[in-house]
């Protein structure tokens, strides 16, 4: 776990409000596994901003950001352009531990595909994926998708692009055909409770990546809680050090 | 070189930074980054006689220049405190403060009684905390409970005792000084200012908890100016924090009064914000031909 300023590689602007950075950073890249995020800081922000890694490329020591622009501290970090250094904490969280010999499924939502990404990448032609977006103007990462998985299907809220309606309605049938398959999740908390609904019907394992309004990024502060309730009973769980990713089976989607 | 150590109470620090209770844990984390001995002291996560879960989330929001939290003490019990965190901190070269809350004085006196004997240095009683509904800052709010409190308290702490005051009031000098009469060693200010924000959209507060203390660089002006006005009314060494985030924030607090300073919600903008503070201090000291820290304590020169 470091703290440093680390030089921005490229930038592109892939989404209507999102923008993907290469930042050139060998030693967080080392240490870095898919799933994981790290803790920007933003101009003269209080709080720094988590991001997911999307990918890891850990030959050439660079890491992956996608962003969506949320607010003033995004907004700072996207107006930052190539050799810039952005003040970076990381890498954070436990990550996903893959199986790239079984089959998997990555759903993404919206601004959660990107931590989907690089895991989907371990998993090569193993990995399907299930990609919902708004509309098609909020699309991103198609292609990168499509260029890792042997199938992507693409849901919109409004039909504009791939199925109109909910990845739970692609899921469901897949889950049909593959039974054995493990589901990755992230995106918003509706979506991912609908998720894990329809795996714990199927009897399919599952690990949703959560989002939530985050402190210190290290498990110190306490402030980005999770409820759980796992074998020996109820916890409050952290976001940044026991997550992002849980077991499905374990998150209150209420709490 | 300037000399840094000070001394609170009869307890020793080798500098005058001490992370702030509630935004560091038990060490063990930011250990992670750097080598917590080089700081001062921690002032450990607040900690009750039994577990607590806290809050629901979200239990933290962004204001101008600012945090709200609302964990709602969080922590493992004193008990698991003792047996899993202390030995850890033990290993280390730096002060160590338990701030101890609850919700009843009869806890808070079981509390510290499970302390003694322990390598804690210091206990730091939180009469303040804004975000636990059955007390905590109940106590923190009369002069006649504070007084209280810190008596029974003193009777079973062998170690020295700080009370934690509540900006929450209308005059801390008042709460400090009644801190003194039931006994106190040494006091701490300010814990955070209650605070509330709106998503204008969802027409929900932020927090789950609806308020939550605000912290950060937003409260150093209040904070100093209490840290001032309590200092020249105890007799009783005095820690400044609220808002420090950097060394001079950190120079203000001492020439106001403060015989250290504790820092917070600056963790978490930059991991090595108390490093920064206590190289910045020294060599604030020694740009001024000062050769020891304590030399400044309390030098502002009011008009």
């Amino acid at each position: 776990m470091l703290q440093a300023f680390y030089k921005i590689q490229s930038k592109e602007q892939i989404g209507k409000a999102t923008y993907s950075f290469v930042i050139d950073c060998p030693p967080l890249a080392h240490e870095s596994r898919c799933g994981c995020f790290v803790h920007v800081q933003c101009g003269e922000k209080p709080l720094r901003r988590p991001i997911s890694i999307s990918e890891i490329d850990a030959e050439n020591g660079t890491i992956t950001l996608v962003f969506e622009v949320r607010g003033e501290g995004t907004q700072w970090l996207s107006e930052r352009g190539v050799g810039d250094e952005i003040n970076i904490l990381g890498p954070l969280g436990n990550g996903f531990f893959p199986e790239p010999d079984k089959p998997a499924i990555f759903i993404g939502g919206g601004i959660g595909c990107p931590p989907m990404l690089g895991a989907a990448q371990t998993y090569g032609k193993n990995a399907e994926a299930i990609l919902g977006f708004r509309s098609k103007e909020h699309m991103i990462l198609l292609e990168k998708f499509q260029a890792c998985c042997k199938c992507v299907d693409v849901t919109t809220n409004d039909g504009s692009f791939g199925t109109k309606g909910f990845v739970t309605d692609v899921l469901r049938d897949k889950l049909q055909s593959e039974p054995d398959a493990v589901v990755y999740a992230c995106g918003p908390m509706p979506m991912l409770k609908g998720v894990a609904e329809l795996c714990a019907k199927r009897q399919v394992k599952c690990y949703v990546s959560l989002e939530q309004r985050m402190g210190c990024g290290i498990g110190a502060c306490l402030v980005c809680a999770c409820k759980t309730h796992e074998k020996d009973g109820e916890h409050m769980r952290h976001v940044c050090k026991n997550g992002p990713v849980f077991d499905a089976r374990e998150v209150d989607f209420h709490g | 070189m300037a000399d840094l150590r000070v001394n609170i109470a009869g307890v020793p620090f080798k500098n005058p930074v001490i992370v702030a209770s509630g935004t560091f844990g038990f060490g063990r984390e930011y250990d992670r980054i750097y080598d917590i001995s080089r700081l001062g002291g921690i002032s450990c996560k607040g900690t009750t006689l039994h577990a607590r879960p806290g809050n629901l989330p979200p239990r933290i929001a962004e204001t101008p220049s600012g945090i709200l939290n609302s964990v709602g003490l969080q922590n493992p019990g004193v008990d698991a405190f003792v047996r899993e965190e202390l030995p850890f901190l033990a290993e280390k070269d730096i002060t160590v403060i338990a701030n101890i809350a609850g919700s009843q004085i009869d806890d808070y006196v079981e509390t510290v009684r499970r302390l003694q004997g322990t390598k804690v240095d210091m206990i730091e009683l939180n009469i303040s905390c804004p975000n636990v509904k059955e007390g905590g800052a109940s106590f923190g709010t009369s002069a006649k409970s504070v007084e209280t409190i810190t008596k029974r308290v003193k009777a079973v702490a062998e170690q020295p005792l700080m009370i934690k005051l509540t900006p929450n009031v209308t005059d801390i000098a008042e709460m400090a000084a009644a801190a003194e009469a039931g006994g106190a060693d040494a006091v701490s200010l300010i814990n955070t200012l209650t605070g509330m924000k709106i998503d204008i959209e969802t027409r929900r507060p932020l927090l789950k908890n609806n308020t939550g203390g605000l912290s950060g660089a937003a409260v150093f002006p209040v904070a100093l100016r209490m840290v001032w006005q309590v200092a020249n009314r105890v007799q009783i060494p005095v820690v400044g924090m609220g808002g420090v985030t950097k060394w001079q924030d950190a120079v203000e607090m001492l020439l106001a009064g403060a015989s250290a300073v504790q820092i917070g919600t600056a963790n978490f903008t930059d991991a090595y914000t108390p490093l920064k503070v206590i190289m910045g201090i020294e060599e604030y000291l020694d740009a001024h031909g000062e050769s020891c820290v304590t030399d400044i304590v309390g030098k502002v020169r009011p008009w």
